[in-house]
């Protein structure tokens, strides 16, 4: 039981790295061009979009990860 | 760095023995006014006074204080107001119970000060790749931080000493964190939230003498957050509140909604004989931190709230392996 949460907990810590990795390397020059003043708006919310997304993805996998952890432990 | 050594000891000093200092008076007056709440999970009818976030928010503002004498700077201003304003909207709670969505809602206004006095940096630093600059959505991700980080303590706060003792293991493991990044003027001003918390467990441990309550919760909660968002450790202070984090997660994932933790009918926890601590098997009560812990078997008090430290010295190492990372790039 133990393991498993201190599982869980370093998978929380891997999935925290790599997702900074995807806004850094993927997210991060991402920029839109041709809306003038508009430019730096368009690309925030933009990227806002995508990383919310990227969060639901993170609590999804997070959710699927802890019924699979501790699936025997929650039943019994 | 030398000329840092003085404010630091002044500081530590001061929050320490504020909060050690004023809290015996403070649990003689709440007795006094009868604003006592039984502790469960004792086998005595024993009654704790609540709430201590007066004695907790005074140490915080009088050392912040002290610390602003020496360096003048807007960011013990903001940690200042910001662990106010959760104050008095937690202290609110204590004296009238409000809806699930009160704290979450209330703490936005405790973020607000951090953007109007304009201490943050929009760029999000992340180990290993370096930074990511987001000017409009690092706003929103002030305005979401205080909340969380203020519910996230405020919802271990389920066990005699837990809350202070976690924040203990958390605001050292962050003041670490500055000192490995060389941000040395934030380490000092971190420092008072870890002897705050370090002098109020001294009457919060078991068997507790004094309950922080909503006020005092909110309060540690709230000072990590913004000295995350000054200190530009926001990744590295998520990951050292990682099993904070985890119970309000699996909180919500299983109640599938915001609630008021006293509005839940279904028990996670029941007592053995024995009085300790057993999980039930009741469908309706949410999964926490303590119910995962409890799976295998029954434990004391005591044995839970130092298997939620382990998980708290696990997640602060972790956190200061991301903060070697931050140095690195790939």
């Amino acid at each position: 039981m133990k393991i498993g949460l201190y599982g869980f907990l370093f998978t929380m810590w891997v999935l925290i790295i790599v997702g900074g990795g995807i806004l850094v390397k993927i997210v991060g020059p991402f920029s839109i061009s041709g809306s003038g003043d508009f430019n730096l708006l368009f690309t925030s919310i933009l990227k806002a979009i995508i990383a919310i997304i990227f969060v639901i993805i993170w609590i999804l996998v997070l959710s699927k990860l802890k019924n699979w952890v501790f699936k025997k432990e929650i039943k019994s | 760095m030398t000329e840092l050594i003085i404010p630091a000891i002044v500081s530590c000093i001061i929050a320490f023995f504020t909060v050690y200092v004023s809290t015996p008076p403070l649990i003689k007056f709440l007795q006094k006014r009868n604003l006592a709440v039984k502790d469960m999970n004792k086998i005595d009818h024993i009654m704790v006074v609540r709430p201590g976030g007066p004695s907790i928010i005074s140490g915080i503002i009088v050392s912040e204080l002290v610390l602003y004498e020496f360096f003048h700077t807007n960011e013990i201003l903001v940690i200042i107001i910001t662990s106010f304003i959760a104050f008095v909207i937690g202290y609110v709670d204590d004296r009238k119970v409000m809806g699930g969505w009160f704290k979450p809602i209330a703490l936005v206004i405790a973020s607000i000060p951090i953007i109007l006095l304009g201490t943050y940096d929009s760029n999000l630093s992340f180990p290993l790749f370096g930074t990511v600059q987001i000017p409009i959505l690092y706003l929103g991700l002030i305005v979401f931080m205080i909340p969380i980080t203020g519910n996230t303590i405020n919802s271990i706060d389920v066990l005699n000493g837990v809350a202070s003792g976690f924040m203990i293991i958390a605001s050292f493991s962050l003041s670490i964190v500055l000192f490995i990044l060389q941000n040395y003027e934030m380490v000092i001003i971190s420092l008072p939230l870890g002897f705050v918390s370090l002098a109020f467990y001294k009457y919060h441990k078991i068997p507790s003498k004094i309950f922080p309550g909503d006020s005092g919760a909110l309060t540690l909660g709230a000072m990590y957050g913004v000295i995350a968002i000054v200190g530009h450790v926001e990744i590295i202070a998520a990951v050292a509140l990682l099993p904070a984090i985890i119970n309000s997660f699996l909180f919500l994932s299983s109640m599938k909604q915001i609630v008021e933790h006293r509005q839940i009918k279904g028990k996670p926890v029941e007592h053995t004989e024995d009085f300790k601590l057993k999980a039930t098997n009741d469908k309706t009560a949410p999964i926490t931190l303590v119910r995962l812990i409890l799976a295998a078997g029954p434990l004391s008090e005591k044995q839970v709230g130092y298997a939620i430290f382990k998980l708290a010295i696990f997640s602060g190492i972790l956190a200061i392996i991301t903060a070697f990372m931050m140095r690195m790039s790939i």
